[in-house]
Order: structure tokens, then sequence, then C-alpha cells
């Protein structure tokens, strides 16, 4: 097994596909609207960004296409869903952990509100 | 909708046959709730950023995978690429001479409208006669068509007072002539029209390397006086380093200051002229309206100009001979053949992976791999070796090119080792890119064609069909096609090689020394000021051990081909257009016995052969031939230039003065004594020769000794052997033969890799065949005979097309061949022998593979 912290520091949209999928397997069009309504409009991933992100993120093993469909009147069948693998969610978690090492040394210095 | 369908097609195939409907899925979603401008704005540039980034992930995927799989293949990468660097090498060096002798426009400002100009004497010899300033001032006066136009001629000074005097090349050039071809000095100014007149106070303009040179690059030197033969010259400016007017040797440049009696002789001719054409006049009028002058001048001069006219060539096209051109050329094609024999061989090595890869793919391509991505993955790896063995290749155009520089003729304006630029780095990459692309691809389709399962299926065997041997055997038929190609033209080449080294000069070369002492003018322009400097260095030299004769002469044949005079014979008023010049010489006594011409009749000249005395001459064999065919030429009276009515005392045999590959124009020798005083300084002999019984080169510190003796401030140059300057007169076929040897050599090699690599391929395809063979009963020989058999079919077809083409070959390269027929036929035997061995070469070593196969062992296999 690869380790997890050989792919940190995760680009943005690595993570926040990852926060996506994190729960529910979702399709592409549907991590777009859950990145954007998560990060309240401050983040709109296109679709070449995702695909791209996506294709590379199959190949690390972060995600896996799932062959679960929802109920049939929900599914399109154009649509692949994705699932986050064990590993992809150890990476992520990874990644939290840096960043939340990173925020205490900011707030260290002085540069992040809260205590030290 | 469309045109965002249109967009994807930026994504590689793969990329889009998986997401593609998913992206324009999106794309129908946002278009709903998003303002149509900004949507289209925002999707094509992340499209393109996208697809970028897509196509960069992909490459350093493909990257790794083929460092990673031509890591486990090391023979096979190391052969591919030096086969490209070879190819690459060759064409980028050959580039790279035609680009610097024949493409790249000249070192000047709008070359194009620049123009040579020479008298015309087709008549009496030739179209680019040296120009007499009368008749250029009158050119210069009458024409319309240029916006300037200046004249130059080559000279020789002897620079004293900076370390050990020295001769340098000069030029003597008119005021105007640096602005004319549009260069700028470096440092101060050039001429001016106030620099050129009459009684203008001296003054030179010093090149870069001489300035770096000799004045240690010192801007002071501006305004300084140094002393060019004799007379002091102010320095006012130094040329740039590409500057090279009129030949790439010259070191500075004196203005031209012609007294009246420079410019009243018209047949007095010692310059040559350059022009630059006026905007928008082209060179064909400026030519018409030149021929139109000349025309005139020579109704109002008749006897002066009888059958003169003027020739205007442009500075691009001129002083290329056309056997430089044909040479570079030769050496262009050779390239590519070279570069397409590689090129075979490359594809043929990568075939033969590709083939041997066949179930690794089928594997990828089943679990998923697009065919797209398949192939893409092979040109990769194909363009890495290619680009890598291109690298190497430019390395080694660059180390070949100091060789080649040989084949750059010296009258032309531009430096003698060619660069490496951006425009031949680019046409190296783009044969580089073109090799890999080409010969990528074609395997990869060939085998990623068809039903990639098939590989799978057949497990084990990487089985051949019979039309993926038959276009590799076709491209090893095309690579014994080009190497004879090469061979031939080399052998060709080779036999005019020995036949000019087998002409006889007409003096014996071997144990001859020669130097050049310059006679510092005016201090030696008198006969009486030089008589006594002749007479202390040869009795000097004489006694030195192992001498056994030393003399002085005008100049060396083969060093200096021209000098020559008008000939009149008494009694035999000849038409201007049937006489023929006759090459002059003044030489010391002993001068014959020195160079080993042998005096045929008569006598040679005399040390009582007194300027006050009969003028006599000694003339060759030939010269006597021609004035006085069925005569006795002894004794007869021939007017002859500006030397005088003289008397024929004697006849020596001829002697090439213009080099093995020319016959020279009649010689005519003349004691030292009787050159005219005032007359033409440059005649006065300079040139020393000394014949020994020793090595030569041995004589040379004896001699300068005995030089600096007699006239501290005497520069000595040249000092050579005359078997060193008739070695010179090889010196460019040698480079010829060697560079088309190295590349004919190469191909055949790799005609031999080729061969040999198809066959033992195709053994070890037919181990089960050879092993039933061998079971019914055939034996060791029979097997051998079938392998063997089947390289020489292919060679014998490779060979048959290539005399074709290699005698089309040698008839484009008969101005090169010295007389040598391109269908010679011992060059054709030899080529052909030397292809039938290579052949059976490299076919033996697969063939006894092939004997040794055990035919239980093998038929086990099926």
């Amino acid at each position: 097994m690869q380790d997890s912290d050989s792919l940190l520091p995760l680009p943005s949209a690595t993570f926040h596909i990852l926060m996506a999928v994190a729960e529910e397997d979702r399709h592409g069009y549907a991590i777009i609207q859950d990145v954007a309504a998560r990060t309240r409009g401050g983040l709109k991933l296109s679709a070449g960004t995702l695909y791209r992100s996506i294709q590379r993120m199959l190949e690390q093993g972060l995600l896996i296409e799932s062959q679960e469909r929802p109920s049939p009147e929900e599914d399109d069948e154009r649509r692949r869903y994705y699932r986050i693998t064990p590993f992809g969610a150890a990476v992520a978690r990874a990644e939290a952990r840096r960043l939340t090492e990173l925020v205490r040394l900011a707030r260290a210095s002085g540069f992040a509100p809260g205590r030290a | 909708m469309r045109f965002y369908q249109a967009l994807l097609y930026l994504y590689p195939a793969s990329f889009r046959a998986e997401y593609g409907q998913e992206m324009a899925t999106i794309f129908a979603q946002r278009r709903r709730d998003t303002n149509p401008l900004l949507l289209w704005i925002d999707v094509f540039f992340e499209v393109l950023w996208n697809a970028l980034r897509v196509h960069a992930d992909i490459l350093a995927h493909d990257l790794r995978y083929a460092g990673r799989t031509l890591g486990r293949a090391k023979g096979f990468a190391l052969t591919a690429i030096v086969v490209s660097a070879l190819g690459i090498g060759a064409t980028t060096a050959a580039f790279t001479m035609v680009d610097h002798v024949l493409i790249r426009p000249l070192p000047f400002p709008e070359q194009d409208r620049l123009v040579k100009l020479y008298e015309d004497h087709s008549l009496t010899c030739c179209k680019d006669y040296d120009v007499a300033p009368a008749n250029f001032r009158d050119w210069k006066r009458m024409s319309t068509s240029f916006e300037s136009m200046s004249a130059y001629r080559g000279s020789m000074v002897d620079l004293v007072g900076q370390g050990e005097p020295r001769q340098l090349v000069a030029s003597v050039v008119t005021g105007d002539l640096f602005s004319t071809l549009g260069v700028k000095p470096i440092l101060g100014r050039y001429f001016t029209v106030e620099d050129d007149q009459p009684d203008s106070a001296a003054t030179v303009v010093l090149s870069e390397s001489l300035w770096r040179g000799t004045f240690g690059g010192d801007a002071a030197v501006l305004g300084r006086k140094i002393v060019l033969d004799g007379n002091p010259y102010a320095v006012i400016g130094v040329m740039p380093d590409n500057f090279k007017f009129p030949t790439r040797d010259v070191l500075l440049w004196t203005a031209a200051r012609w007294r009246p009696q420079d410019v009243s002789d018209r047949t007095d001719t010692w310059f040559y002229g350059v022009g630059r054409l006026k905007r928008g006049v082209s060179f064909e009028q400026a030519s018409a309206e030149m021929h139109s002058i000349g025309r005139q001048l020579e109704q109002e001069y008749p006897k002066q100009l009888a059958h003169i006219g003027v020739t205007v060539e442009k500075l691009r096209d001129d002083n290329i001979p056309d056997r430089a051109k044909t040479m570079l050329y030769a050496l262009l094609g050779a390239a590519f053949c070279v570069l397409l024999v590689a090129c075979t061989n490359l594809a043929n090595l990568l075939l033969a992976r590709a083939l041997s890869r066949r179930k690794e793919l089928a594997v990828r391509a089943a679990m998923g791999a697009g065919r797209e991505r398949l192939v893409r993955q092979m040109l990769t790896e194909s363009l890495l070796l290619s680009i890598v063995g291109g690298a190497l290749g430019v390395m080694l155009a660059y180390a070949a090119l100091p060789m080649l520089a040989k084949l750059v003729p010296v009258y032309l304006p531009v430096a003698e080792v060619p660069q490496i630029d951006l425009r031949v780095l680019l046409f190296s990459a783009v044969v580089t890119c073109g090799t890999g692309v080409l010969f990528g691809v074609v395997p990869a389709l060939r085998v990623c064609r068809g039903n990639d399962s098939n590989g799978l299926r057949e497990g084990s065997r990487s089985g051949v069909g019979g039309r993926k041997e038959r276009l590799r055997s076709m491209l090893v038929v095309a690579e014994v096609t080009l190497s004879v190609v090469l061979l031939v033209s080399c052998g060709l080449l080779i036999r005019a090689l020995w036949r000019v080294q087998a002409v006889d000069p007409g003096f014996r070369a071997e144990n001859v020394l020669t130097l050049r002492t310059s006679l510092p003018m005016p201090r030696y322009a008198l006969t009486v000021a030089r008589q006594p400097f002749y007479t202390r260095v040869l009795i000097e030299a004489r006694q030195l051990p192992g001498v056994t004769g030393a003399a002085y002469v005008t100049y060396l044949p083969m060093v200096v081909g021209g000098g020559l005079w008008p000939v009149e014979v008494e009694g035999h008023p000849t038409p201007v257009s049937e006489r023929k010049s006759a090459s002059s010489r003044f030489v010391t006594p002993g001068y014959f016995s020195v160079m080993g011409i042998p005096l045929l009749a008569g006598r040679d000249v005399a040390e009582s052969d007194r300027a006050d005395g009969l003028l006599v001459a000694v003339a060759s064999q030939s010269f006597a031939k021609f004035y006085f065919p069925n005569e006795n030429p002894i004794g007869r009276h021939i007017q002859f230039g500006g030397a005088g009515n003289r008397v024929i005392v004697g006849i020596v045999g001829n002697i090439r003065v213009r080099g093995l590959e020319r016959v020279a124009e009649p010689q005519v020798y003349m004691p030292y004594q009787q050159l005219p005083d005032g007359g033409p300084t440059q005649y006065a002999p300079k040139d020393l020769a000394i014949r020994s019984t020793v090595d030569p080169a041995t004589l040379a510190p004896a001699l300068r000794r005995i030089i600096r003796e007699a006239d501290p401030e005497q520069p000595v140059s040249d000092v050579r052997t005359l078997s060193n300057i008739v070695e010179q007169q090889t010196g460019p076929r040698r480079v010829q033969v060697t560079v088309l040897g190295s590349f004919a050599l190469i191909a055949f090699l790799l005609a031999a890799v080729g061969i040999h690599g198809l066959l033992s391929f195709a053994v070890s395809n037919r181990t089960q065949e050879i092993g039933v063979r061998m079971a019914l009963g055939a034996r060791s020989g029979d097997i051998l005979r079938m392998i063997v058999w089947d390289g020489v079919a292919l060679a014998g077809i490779g060979i048959a097309f290539g005399a074709v083409l290699a005698y089309g070959a040698g008839n484009q390269l008969q101005a090169l061949l010295a007389g040598v027929k391109p269908n010679d036929a011992a060059t054709f035997a030899s080529a052909i022998a030397l292809c039938l061995v290579m052949t059976v070469a490299g076919s033996f070593a697969p063939a006894l593979h092939a004997i040794r196969v055990d035919p239980t062992t093998a038929m086990r296999g099926e």
C-alpha cells in the first residue's frame, strides 16, 4: 500500500473532490454542485478541471468508479458515479492533519485568530 | 453545443471517449443558468488549459513508461540512439555546410543588391577578368543603376615594428567600399573620399582579429602610425570580425589613392569592382546597362578594348566554383542517404521490437488502453529515442565541422568554420522529430491494426505474418540500395583522387624547401637593390650541408596561377581572338635544376643576362609548340607584354602552373636582372626554392638565419616544402573522399546490421520449420545455404536498384571525377563485391544459429 503522505500537499481541487464524495457516491455534476455549495459559491470547478483531476485520482487509487447504480428513476445511464477508496480517505485525513498543523503554526505567529 | 463538442477534440481521444459525454452534459446544464457570452469565454480558455494539462499528464506518464521499458532493453535503446545520431549528425553537418556556403545571405545589409563587376575577356581568357581603374571610372560615371560602385584588390603588405616583421594579407580599396557594402566599423571610422585622393595622408583600417592579436585590442591604436611596406600609415578604424571582404584571410585595408598614371592605361587591369544596385533596379537591368556601357567604351577605344565587355555577377553567386557546389550537393545527397538508411534501420528495429512486444501490447489493450493510447505510447518512445539520438547527432556534426570547413571555398567572404545556429538546430529538430514520428508510427500502426486479441491467442509464439516480414525485407533492400549508391560514389571519387595524384606536375617536388621573402618596397624596387640580397642569400644557402641548389622565382607553381602577359610573335601577326597569353616568371640561374624541370634545348638563363644586354627568355615546350609548330624556336623573337622584345634561348618542359587538374597556359621565364625597373614590382622574384639531399624541413632555421643576417627587416613567410604545396592540390579531394567515405561506411555497416537483424529474426521465427526440415533429413549445409541465400537474394535486389541509381549519381558528380567515367567498371565491381561480402557476413551468424537447431527441442514447441 502506498504511503498516504506521499501525495501531500494535495491540489485543492483534489481535496474538495474527496470531501464531496466522502459520504456518498456522486457523479461529476453533483461533485461540482457539492463543492460550490460547501464553499458557498467560492469554488466552481470547471468540467475540465474536474475530470482531469478525477482521471488522475483514479490512477492514484484515491477513487474508484462505483458499480452500484442509484434507483432507476434517478439514474442517468450516461453518468458515472465515483466512490472514495480507503486509501483516498487516508490521504484526505493526512491532508487535513497537515492543514491543521499549518493553521496552528499560523496562530502562533499571530496570522490567524484564536489561541496559539 | 456543437462548438463545445468540437472544442473537446483538443483533449486526447482516450480522455474524450472516457469523459466527453459527461462534460457535454455538465456544459448543457451550465448553459441554462449562465450568461452565454461569459460562459463561452470561460469555457474556451478552460478547455484549452485543461486539454494542455491532460496532454502533459499523458506525456509525463508515457515518458516514465518509455524510460522504464527502454531501461530494460538497453541494447535496443543504445542501437537506436546511435543509429539516429549517425543519420541526424550526417544530415546536420551537411545542411550546415550547404546553408553556410550556398543559402545563408552574406553578412552585408541587403546583400541581394550587391554585385561584382569584371571586365569580360571571354574571347582571350575568361568572363571574370580584372578591371583597369581607367575603365572602372568610366563605368561609375556612365552607369545609373548603382547607388554606389567601388573597387578593390588583394595585396600583401609587410608590417614592421610590431614584433617580428610579418607579411599580412591586405586589401587596397576605394574610399567608398565600406559604405557600398554597408558595414560599420566597431571602432573609429572607415575611409572617406578625402582619404582616397592621390595626395591624401596614408590611412589604414584594421580587422578586429589583427587589432586584438597584434595591438592588444587597445582603443588608443586610433591615430597611431604603423609601418607598412616601409611607409607610415595612420590607423583610423577597426572593422568587426564578421567583415571578411574580399576574402576571409584579409587583415587590413588601405585606400587606393589612384595617381593619374594609375588611371591612364585602359589595359592595366589590377582591380575588381563591387556595386550596390539602386532600390528597385533589378540585376538584369543593371546587367543590361553595363553591357551597353561596355560596348560604348569598346567603340570609343577600339584599340585597347577590342572584344572586351563588362560582366556583372551577383555577389552571392560569385566565387563559388561549380565544383564546390556539386560537392556540397553531393554531400547533402549522401547525408540524406545516410539518414534514410538510418531511418529504415530504425524502422526495422522498432518494427521488430513492436512485434516482439505484441503480447504486452495485447494485454494492455485488453485492459482497456485504447489504440490511440498505445500508438501514442509507442510514438513517445520512438521520439524519445530520436531526440536523444538527435542531440547526440548535433554534437557529432559540431565535432565534424572543422574538417568539413575545407570544403568552404577560400574566396567567399564568410567565416571558414560554419556555426551551428538556431536555423540549423531547427532543421535538425525537424529531421529528428520527422524521423521519430515517421518511423515510430508505421510499426505502431502495423502492430495495433486488426484485432489485438490475436497477440494473446498465439500465446508465447510471436507469430509473424508474411506481410510484416515483407515490409522488413523491403526496408533491408532499401538499405542495400542506398549503400551501393554511396559506395559507388565514394569509389568514383577515390579513383578520381588517384588519377589526380598521378598527374605529373612537370617538376620534381621531393626534397625542395620553399619560402617567401617579401622584399619590402620601395627599398627593393630597383634591380640593383635586389641583386646583392639575392646573391648573398643564394651563395650562403648553397653552402649549407646537403643543399644541391638554390634559386629565386617570381611565383611558385600552384601557389599563384596568374601573372599572364600577352604574346606577339615577330613575323606572325596573330588576331586578338587567336592570341594566347603566357605565364611570365623571372628567375635566377639554376631555377630549372632546383625544380627538376628538364631543359630540352638551348640554355638556362645566366648571370651574364644583364639588363643592358640582349633581352632573352626561356620558353616551355607548350609555348614552342603553339607559336612555332614545326620550327626551331631557339633564336626567334617575341614581344612579351611590358618586358620588351626578347629572343628565345632555351626550351624547358611544361609545368602545371595552375595546379594538377588544369592545363596551364604556356610558360615564359626571364632572367631576374631583366625585370624592367619602374615596371610591375610584384614580378620581382620573392620565392626561394632550395633542393637538398637531406630532409628539407631541417634547413629552415639555417635559412632564416641567413636571411636575417642579409636583411634584419626582411619578413620571411610561407616556409613549406614543395611536396606540401603539391599535396595541398589534392587536399579538398581528400576531404571529399574522407567525408563521403565515412558516410558510405556508416550506411554500409547499417545495412549489414539490417540484414543481420532481419535474418536473425527470421531464423528465430522459423525454428520449428528448420527443426522439421532437419528431422526430415535436411543436412546442415542445406540449411546454411537456405538462410544465406535469403540474404543474398535481398542484397541482389538492392544491388540491382543501387547500381542504376549509382550510375545516375555518378553522372551528377561528373564535374568532380577528373575524367573518371561514371560507369567505371572497376568501381562498380568493387562496390558490388563489398556488398555481397557484407551480406554473406551478415547472414552467417543467423545461419550458424539455424544449423545448431536441435530438431527435437524445436518440434516440441509445436
